[in-house]
């Protein structure tokens, strides 16, 4: 195995590309280390990109908030502005693994795991957040939800890595929310998982909205019934009732060691309906 | 001299003192040594492969390619350690389950070891064995194994227990029945009958140490093993027996052990170790993954237990009765058995019998976990008494009042009691506050009893008083809870000293007579008694020693608050001796100053609990969270009470993550699912509430300051104290543990 850490965007695409092994990018590897040690996978590359400049940049821009793909979790909740701007979206990166985990894990890496359970995955669709992608061919954007293609699988390209996460600028009276469900209090994966964002109009009525569900399908969705379901409401309980029915609805788990496909749609309505309530109080709702 | 047992002495200097602990510091900056820590030079890593099949025929191993390859120094089989068990069919079980022989009998069964210079090499290695299986079908649940036409595990388990014995084999290895009175006319006397099927899943004692050794083989077939262990003295004779070593050749160390709850006292892969060491020529150092420790050393069994309880409307039970149902693992044992025995030991019933069937599956072999099997059964047993007395519109405290055992009660499994707990406990738990506080919303407050027998056994300790006065005991029951802290508060009891003078240390194998395992709750009991016995014989010795150099006869002579004093007018003037004074005179009186015990700990006193938990459930999720728990059980008497409430702490802790998710899930292709704390769910500290604890004495008669084994007891109450909580709270019934949220979520929803 070769161990290599460019100081460029530029070469550390030449390294993934030109590699006719199994290549693989090294962010917070608290997914990659943990799997080569278990012995589910033996790279002939690793590419670590915390050296490119940038990668560990958290940035305001014009439109909103660009994140470096080498930027731990734990730094996402030292940066008041985003914690401010996206609450929802910090506090699914945040529950991600322990402490320690927390100083080396990073959404980017989250995000190219590729679990449908992942926890700061469904934030970010409901956030509406984009990836940049860097690759042989230069850089391109993709919607957070179009980046996985099945469990463990992502759309990336031969070359290509995530360089960048960005966050739409929040309109006003906004508020977002992201709560999963585990057995225990910490130190867990979801069992189900839902991201809601919403937009309310000076009367309190939700003019947009989006509704993401993790851990209950191959992939997170964006779950757009869902979100049509609340939407020129005052999330009253009829559209309470609504949504809930429309994320169980859109749930399509499996049964499995983590929870039984009858727990998981029941819980996604549940779910979905508490996070719409948090974001809706968040975004100045009453 | 026979240890005086009789409590002579109501009034103690330094026992019960919460005194500090002497691995307190090393535990916490991390110089103590645990299974993992020790190096040889030279030494190798050893690796095993494991079965991936939960049944199969080895039909061929071939290792010639791991053995050609650079750097592998040795590649073991079941060939290399060859049964010289001469028909002892628990030796013999015990080396199979150590390496696979002619089956792989469950998923992460060994087949093969290799030893070689490093980890990387190692693990190559382990994939250029190539082995030929012939997979077979397999059954890894009770009820299933029980059934005829089960996939057969064994053909040589012919059940033990029925009369004539069966001579086709089968996977019920033991039938055995406990009990007395006519439980039939019981049921027709009774107002209610009560009755409930439940299952529980098979659960880890998630020890954080996973099991690691040294061993360094010679080749004049002297051998050393450094290990953790819950018992140095059992490891060294099973590990002599299975290699063919005599029993004075092999020096086992025990580490320091990061828990152990029964799981430590089995050889697992230490004799693989150490004919890895043999065929290398050189120290092997094994050290078990966690999912190695999941699939291949001794969880608890999982079971199926139906239960009937008959009850007139004034609270009297006029009849029960309990069939159990335990899997063994791969390997017969007498788990069930266990249950059975312990099932109704909380009470005094006219009419009582429990019916218990033991079965083999394809599972790993089962071991120990803290009160062994009694947890499984109290949780049947105590919900269905909480059915009883709602039935009935009792309170469930004074419905367990009116029918607890006291002193003189003939048990449900024989004996009959002594003075006894479970009335006090009862008792004290109607007037804790926790009793009588108030809930909130989606709350509810359940309670439970439970019992556990507590062991004795072979103890021996060693206690030498050095030239400068100051006291070192060696002892051989390894320290797991705290019992190198009670030894030294047990001998500077007795020698009248402060506990600081007093060191104590685990010995090897090789510098005490046999032990038997830290089990069964004895470490402390036995290892007392012991201690006791060699400070009252070093006490001799010192007056002795004072006689000679006071010229006066020893029956003048006394020993009094840590000095030989001279009694009798005629010696007023004499100043007292001091055991500094003494020890610095040793050579001329005599030699060196010891107190040698070697006994067999008998009158282990039995041990009951009652506790009490608050549990709050959310209604959508099924989500149980624990709010308050309160622990309530008979010491005998505390001789470190932070160390005994830790052990109610401990044990209440283990049974609140083993009643709401700990469990082993299998796939339908036999394999374990969850072989890691991420989906093997014990509880984190945020899970738990702070757990309060009331430490009751009633003193053991059998032992000289009133000392029961506190260990295991703990662990008894909690599944069915939390399912009892979680009916209250959210009016259902749950009788399968773990009582995890979907389980929960589909008990509300089908009871809407």
């Amino acid at each position: 195995m070769r161990y290599e850490s460019p100081a460029t965007t530029k070469d550390a695409v030449a390294l993934l590309a030109k590699e006719k092994g199994q290549a693989f990018v090294l962010a917070g590897g608290t997914d990659l280390l943990v799997k080569m040690k278990a012995g589910m996978l033996e790279p002939d590359l690793v590419v670590d990109i915390k050296r490119i400049k940038g990668m560990k940049e958290i940035k305001k821009t014009a439109s909103g908030f660009s994140i470096g793909a080498a930027v731990p979790c734990a730094a996402l909740k030292e940066n008041a502005a985003l914690v401010k701007t996206w609450p929802g979206v910090v506090e699914g990166a945040s529950l991600i693994g322990s402490k320690q985990v927390q100083g080396r894990c990073t959404m980017a890496g989250n995000l190219c795991n590729a679990s449908p359970a992942a926890d700061s995955v469904p934030g970010l669709v409901a956030a509406g957040a984009k990836v940049v992608i860097a690759g042989p061919r230069g850089t391109r954007k993709l919607a957070v939800e179009d980046v996985p293609a099945g469990v463990g699988r992502t759309v990336l390209k031969k070359g290509e890595f995530i360089s960048a996460i960005e966050l739409p600028k929040k309109p006003a009276r906004s508020g977002d929310a992201y709560l999963r469900f585990i057995p225990r209090t910490e130190m867990d994966i979801a069992v189900v998982s839902a991201g809601v964002s919403l937009t309310l109009d000076a009367k309190g009525v939700i003019t947009a909205a989006r509704v993401a569900l993790g851990a209950v399908a191959p992939t997170v969705l964006l779950v757009k019934e869902a979100a049509k379901a609340i939407i020129g409401s005052k999330l009253d309980d009829e559209a309470k009732a609504r949504l809930t029915a429309a994320a169980s609805a859109a749930a399509r788990p499996i049964d499995d060691k983590r929870g039984t496909k009858e727990f998981r749609i029941d819980v996604a309505g549940v779910l979905a309906r508490r996070a719409a309530e948090l974001a809706y109080a968040r975004a100045g709702g009453k | 001299m026979p240890l005086d047992t009789s409590l002579v002495r109501k009034q103690f200097k330094v026992i019960g003192t919460r005194v500090r602990r002497p691995d307190g510091i090393d535990k916490v900056t991390g110089r103590a040594k645990y299974g993992a820590d020790a190096f040889a030079p030279g030494q190798l890593i050893g690796l095993v492969l494991r079965s991936p099949h939960a049944h199969a025929r080895i039909k061929k191993i071939d290792i010639s390619k791991a053995e050609k390859l650079q750097g592998v120094k040795a590649v073991i089989t079941a060939a290399d350690l060859p049964d010289l068990t001469g028909g002892d069919r628990g030796m013999r079980d015990i080396l199979e389950n150590c390496m696979a022989r002619s089956k792989a009998l469950y998923d992460g069964h060994a087949v093969a070891a290799v030893a070689a210079v490093d980890a990387h090499t190692a693990k190559q290695a382990l994939k250029l064995i190539k082995i030929d299986y012939e997979v077979l079908p397999h059954v890894t649940d009770v009820d299933e194994a029980l059934k005829p036409g089960a996939p057969l595990i064994h053909d040589d388990i012919f059940t033990d227990g029925i009369e004539p014995k069966p001579t086709k084999p089968s996977n019920f290895c033991k039938l055995a029945e406990y009990g007395h009175g006519d439980v039939e006319a019981g049921f027709k006397e009774a107002d209610f009958v009560i009755e409930k099927s439940y299952k529980t899943e098979q659960t880890h004692q998630g020890y954080i140490e996973p099991h690691a050794c040294l061993a360094n083989v010679s080749p004049d077939g002297v051998a050393e093993l450094w290990v953790t262990t819950q018992g140095p003295f059992v490891y060294r004779n099973h590990c002599a027996a299975l290699l063919g070593l005599d029993a004075n050749k092999l020096r086992v160390t025990a580490s320091e052990i990061g828990g152990g709850f029964g799981g430590k006292t089995h050889v697992w892969a230490e004799p693989l170790a150490l004919a890895l060491s043999r065929k290398a020529n050189r120290p092997v150092k094994l050290t078990m993954t966690r999912d190695e420790v999941f699939r291949a050393t001794g969880p608890t069994s999982s079971a199926s237990i139906d239960v009937k309880v008959g009850v007139k409307k004034d609270g009297t039970v006029t009849a029960a009765f309990a069939e159990l149902r335990y899997q063994n693992g791969a390997f017969p044992f007498t788990w069930a058995e266990f249950g059975a025995m312990t099932a109704f030991a909380c009470y005094d019933f006219k009419n009582v019998k429990t019916v218990s069937r033991d079965a083999v599956v394809n599972r790993p072999k089962c071991a120990a976990y803290r009160a062994p099997s009694a947890p499984i059964a109290a949780f049947a047993v105590e919900s269905t008494m909480d059915m009883a007395a709602k039935a009935i519109g009792m309170d469930p405290i004074d419905f367990r009042i009116k029918n607890a055992a006291r002193e003189g009660t003939k048990s449900s499994y024989g004996p009959v009691f002594g003075p006894i707990g479970i009335g006090p406990t009862l008792e004290a738990a109607k007037k804790h506050a926790h009793w009588n506080a108030p809930l909130g919303e989606n709350q509810g407050r359940g309670m439970a009893c439970g019992f556990w027998f507590n062991f004795g056994g072979q103890t021996c300790v060693d206690l030498n008083v050095t030239p400068d006065g100051s006291v070192t005991v060696a002892l051989g029951t390894i320290d797991v809870g705290g019992s190198r802290a009670s030894m030294a508060l047990a001998v500077a009891e007795e020698l009248g000293v402060a506990y600081e003078q007093v060191r104590c240390v685990v010995a090897d194998t090789s510098s005490l007579g046999h032990n038997d395992m830290t089990d069964g709750s004895r470490g402390t009991f036995s290892s007392s008694m012991a201690a006791v016995d060699a400070a009252r014989k070093a006490i001799h010795t010192m007056r002795e020693r004072a006689a000679k150099i006071w010229e006066i006869p020893l029956d003048e002579v006394e020993w009094i608050d840590g000095q030989a004093k001279a009694v009798g007018e005629k010696h007023g003037n004499k100043a007292p001796l001091s055991i500094k004074e003494i020890a610095a005179q040793a050579a001329n009186t005599g030699g060196p100053i010891a107190g040698h015990s070697e006994i067999v700990a008998d009158g282990a006193g039995v041990s009951f609990a009652t506790h009490i938990c608050d549990a709050e459930v959310d209604p959508e999720t099924g989500r149980t969270s624990i709010k308050r728990y309160t622990v309530i059980q008979d010491a005998g008497k505390a001789m470190h009470p932070s160390y005994v409430e830790g052990q109610y702490q401990g044990g209440a802790a283990q049974g609140i993550g083993w009643a709401l998710n700990e469990e082993y899930i299998y796939g339908k292709d036999g394999r374990l699912q969850n072989a890691g704390f991420l989906d093997y769910r014990i509880p984190v500290c945020s899970d738990l509430p702070f757990i309060d604890t009331q430490i009751l004495e009633i003193p053991n008669p059998n032992h000289p300051y009133g000392v029961r084994g506190v260990g295991e007891t703990s662990i008894v109450p909690p599944l069915g104290a939390i399912g009892n909580a979680i009916s209250n709270a959210a009016g259902v019934r749950l009788n399968h543990v773990p009582m995890s949220p979907p389980r929960v979520l589909k008990a509300i929803k089908d009871a809407r």
